[in-house]
């Protein structure tokens, strides 16, 4: 017996039929289509999954489909409007803050939770909005200073 | 097999569904039960949930605090009354795990997991069960050595309003800023005239759940803490502990850094930057 | 950021650099930024099924049966896949380039050799239906002795590991059970040096643990074929691989691959595609075969651990006389390319530095653990990782900078390699003397001025006899401009003896013994030795 739900994915509304105990990894993935949410451990340990729901970053593999009925949750596929880049997808690649890529979307969602609440983030505070995401590639450096960069230039861009 | 979803507005409704149901298990944020549903743990039937207001209330008044098991690490950490508990609940897991991990769930969570359990340990505090005749209160340690007996649903928990200053805790971990504990620390220090009444000392990780070091707590009492002051209780750190290998640390390494940490935290050291 | 020092061998370079030099964007930046890169999982199929593995609990035992079929009658549920059903069952990933014997089954038949094993495959609608029937297969095993340390297993008694190889270590051209240099006469030198040196390595196993673990969707298409998405870093080595595992021509496999989300060398075994690739053709749907990150961590090959013993014979004017090193490769339960891997240990023995006499056995070896594969530099890191800590060592025994001593001993151009190549193009000492000025740690005049260019070749072969080439250390607490970091080692007794006469210089080398090898492939061009290939025409 599959559960319907409805909810926001990145400002439009979708919906689909879950089963009970349905991840909202799978779901995004493999019901709704969007393949930019990756997944790494199904585990909640790797961060690799991470979504914005209501603004705030969860884990999806871990979160119930079911529970985001009537809510709004945010990928990576929704970061750019258009062509435009959002800044920290321009800081990324700017500051070569990716090498394979498959923790970047997570990353970037992570990084975006924290810059729409805090738009001037020191260095600590940008360790520790992405102190749950693993990159087993570049070390984290890049990721940070992407992330400090894309704040500067954000904020350069509403002065 | 398909897993049936049964959420209930009322607590009591959702206590009774997980003493009934086969295979029940009460889902709070997810971390625990939703990593055991994605691999297909075959205990796991029907996941329980309740919407129920209560679940998720935070009320502090002049003296106590009462915390809905379904709080989680986040709204801790938004609420500036409970500051004391932030080093705590900031030790949670990353941001995204901090906005599901709930009071409730870490209560239930398997050492190396827990030190949120065991700061309330360290605060006396005491748990609130749902469903049954009405609700039960039982002390936090009580409930801890039995808590892998039966269906049971917590409600809330509940605890005194440490002095302030008087609460402490460390969390010694390999990875930084977040990792999983090779063991934490929870202190409740109070002092009269300058010597500590009534200590509460509790560790997490140095045993199969947070335990309470009361040989270390009777060493401390009427005592200043400085070096000569604290050495009594840290001849008898170990006293109830049993910890054990795990992917994290060994239990030898556990025993070793245990007192060493435990002085600096006495002593009001500034905890190291990587512990 | 980046800095060029083209003073360095300016002459030597033709300089009309374009690219290198240039920050280059790489070109797959934007798909991960908008995760749009195309994963091997991004793609999505009406009917996909899905393969999970049944997998040894023990890492040494008997399989005395399975019965399966409880497992076969449940829920959504479309095939049990057995050892039977593979076309062919025992592979070797080099077989590819003819070296090394098939010992390694895609699953298991009578005895499993490491936990994590594979044994059994199910397909079923689902990942969580798979789970289920797989917990409903009984197997049931008859535990053997074990083995899990590379010495252990190589006394004599120890339990028998990998059935190709009865005598424990991996077999070159049928013949030799390691890998050998022998340059000089090590053991000469040593009772002539005036410090000697015997110390023992050890490197863990370490697991690459990628975001993305291993795995692949085999897709059947329209005529015969299957298209085969796939994490592989080795995309023709895995269609290769998977073809003869499953007795089809390879024209008959289209491999996909794209991105890897995390290689790092753990995605060239080829660990999914085979069996995925089955799985379709037995039940004519597109089946996907990831690895749970509990799998990635237990089955997905490691590094492999090394145990090396390094030996050295030192001067005290700091020259490096004798080096032996043996060490050990623990290839886990199956050889996979840790052959391989001993072939570059020995080609990389003693590291950048001239000694005269040089003796070095390597050792493939069998253990019950999981089987060991590529990762960034295997063969190589971990020995590396033993030669500098051993040349810290050194350069603490004798009293002289590290970096000093490591100069002094580097490789000049002209010099005689342990393997009969001449050093050239050496650069050795220019590294070092530009980190020493980066770090701002001090070097003695006399170092600043070497050259690579200078000192080697003949000038070097003599140097035996001649010891004012090198600078004298200076004493043993010699304070530099700056306080660099000190590694501080135990010291050993220097030799009560009082001081020796210089050693003799290195004997006539010898010639190489001939390797027993056929010739291997074509037919025509001069004959040309390689480790891997013996003795070949080009």
């Amino acid at each position: 017996m599959k559960t319907p739900i409805q909810f926001r994915l990145n400002g439009e509304e979708v919906a689909t039929f879950v089963e009970g105990g349905a991840n909202l990894l799978d779901t995004l993935r493999e019901s709704v289509g969007d393949l930019s949410v990756k997944g790494g451990c199904w585990q909640g340990t790797c961060g690799t999954c991470t979504v914005l729901i209501d603004g705030v970053p969860r884990l999806s593999c871990v979160t119930l489909a079911e529970t985001c009925a009537g809510h709004s949750v945010e990928t990576v596929a929704g970061l750019r409007r258009g062509a435009d880049l959002h800044p920290l997808q321009s800081a990324f690649m700017e500051r070569f803050a990716a090498q394979c890529g498959y923790c970047t979307p997570g990353m970037l969602m992570a990084a975006k939770a924290l810059l729409d609440k805090n738009p001037n983030p020191t260095r600590e505070n940008v360790v520790d909005a992405i102190c749950g995401n693993i990159c087993r590639c570049t070390g984290y450096e890049p990721i940070i200073n992407a992330v400090l960069d894309a704040a500067r230039s954000d904020s350069r861009r509403r002065a | 097999m398909t897993i049936n979803v049964k959420t209930f507005p009322r607590l009591a409704d959702a206590a009774s569904a997980l003493s009934q149901e086969r295979g029940a298990r009460f889902l709070a944020g997810g971390t625990l039960v939703m990593r055991a549903v994605n691999e297909a743990d075959p205990s796991i039937e029907t996941i329980v949930r309740s919407t129920d207001p209560s679940f998720v209330n935070i009320s502090v008044s002049s003296g106590r605090v009462e915390l809905g098991a379904g709080v989680t690490m986040a709204a801790i950490l938004a609420e500036r009354e409970l500051s004391f508990l932030h080093p705590v609940a900031r030790a949670v897991g990353g941001p995204a795990v901090r906005e599901a991990a709930t009071v409730g769930g870490n209560l239930f969570a398997p050492s190396p997991y827990g030190d949120f359990a065991a700061a309330l340990l360290a605060l006396d505090a005491t748990v609130m069960l749902a469903g049954g005749v009405g609700q039960r209160e039982l002390p936090l340690d009580e409930f801890l050595s039995r808590r892998d007996r039966g269906a049971v649903l917590v409600s809330s928990v509940a605890f005194k309003r440490p002095a302030s200053d008087a609460f402490r805790f460390v969390k010694v971990t390999r990875v930084h800023p977040k990792g999983i504990s090779v063991l934490s620390i929870s202190a409740q220090l109070p002092t009269a005239s300058g010597r500590v009444s009534g200590a509460r000392i509790a560790y997490g990780a140095m045993g199969p759940a947070p335990v309470r070091a009361k040989a270390a707590e009777r060493a401390l009492e009427g005592r200043t803490l400085d070096s000569a002051g604290v050495a009594p209780a840290l001849a008898v750190a170990h006293d109830g502990t049993a910890p054990h290998d795990d992917a994290i640390a060994s239990a030898w390494w556990r025993r070793e850094i245990l007192p060493i940490h435990l002085r600096r935290l006495l002593l009001g050291e500034h905890p190291p930057r990587h512990s | 950021m980046l800095e060029f020092r083209k003073d360095i061998f300016a002459d030597e370079r033709d300089d009309n650099l374009k690219e290198v030099g240039q920050p280059t964007q790489r070109q797959d930046m934007l798909g991960h930024v908008t995760g749009t890169s195309p994963y091997y999982d991004d793609h999505r199929f009406a009917n996909l099924l899905h393969l999970k593995i049944l997998r040894s609990p023990h890492a040494h035992a008997r399989i005395r049966s399975i019965d399966d079929a409880a497992a076969a009658r449940a829920p959504g549920v479309k095939r049990i896949i057995r050892a039977a059903d593979v076309p062919v069952n025992l592979n070797t990933l080099l077989s590819l380039i003819q070296f090394g014997k098939d010992d390694e089954p895609s699953l298991a038949t009578d005895v499993v050799r490491y936990k994590g094993e594979p044994i059994l495959g199910i397909v079923a609608t689902s990942e969580r239906a798979a789970l289920e029937a797989m917990a409903l297969v009984r197997v049931s095993y008859d535990q053997l002795p074990a083995v899990f340390d590379v010495e252990e297993a190589m006394k004599p008694g120890a339990p028998s590991v990998n059935a190709a190889y009865p005598k424990i270590t991996f077999e070159y051209y049928n013949k030799y059970d390691h890998q050998k240099l022998r340059y000089g006469d090590a053991d000469a030198a040593f009772a002539q040096a005036d410090i000697v040196l015997d110390e023992r390595y050890q490197m863990s196993p370490i697991e690459h643990a990628p975001t993305e673990t291993n795995g692949s969707i085999a897709v059947p298409d329209t005529n015969g074929r299957f298209i085969v998405y796939t994490s592989t870093q080795a995309l023709f080595f895995s269609l290769d691989t998977s073809a003869k595992i499953n007795a089809m021509p390879s024209n008959q496999l289209h491999f996909i691959g794209g991105t890897v989300g995390g290689g790092f060398g753990g995605k060239v075994d080829t660990l999914t595609e085979p069996l995925a690739i089955l799985a379709a053709r037995l039940t004519g749907s597109p089946v996907r075969y990831r690895l749970s990150r509990h799998e990635e961590m237990q089955f997905g090959s490691p590094r492999g651990g090394e145990r090396i013993f390094i030996k050295d014979g030192i001067m005290r004017d700091g020259r490096i006389v004798a080096r032996t090193v043996r060490a050990y490769f623990d290839s886990g339960a199956y050889t996979r390319l840790s052959s391989y891997a001993v072939v570059k240990c020995a080609a990389h023995i003693p590291g950048p530095y001239t000694i005269p006499n040089v003796s070095a056995d390597v050792f493939c070896v069998f253990t019950n653990r999981t089987p060991a594969t590529a990762m960034r530099g295997f063969g190589v890191t971990a020995l590396d990782f033993a030669l500098e800590c051993q040349m810290d060592k050194g350069a603490t025994a004798v009293g002289m900078d590290p970096l000093e001593f490591r100069m002094l001993n580097a490789y000049r151009d002209g010099d005689m390699k342990a393997h009969r190549r001449e050093a050239k193009n050496c650069a050795l000492i220019e590294c070092a003397q530009v980190a020493a000025e980066k770090a701002n740690w001090a070097l003695r005049d006399e170092f600043r001025r070497m050259s690579s260019r200078q000192g080697g070749g003949a000038a070097r072969a003599g140097a035996a006899a001649d010891r004012s080439r090198a600078p004298a250390p200076a004493a043993p607490s010699h304070a530099p401009a700056s306080t660099p970091q000190r590694v501080s080692y135990e010291r050993p007794t220097p030799a009560a003896a009082p001081p020796r006469p210089a050693p003799p210089a290195p004997p006539p080398r010898s010639a190489m013994p001939p390797p027993a090898a056929s010739p291997a492939g074509s037919t025509h061009g001069a004959p040309r030795f390689s480790s891997v290939f013996g003795t070949r025409r080009r």
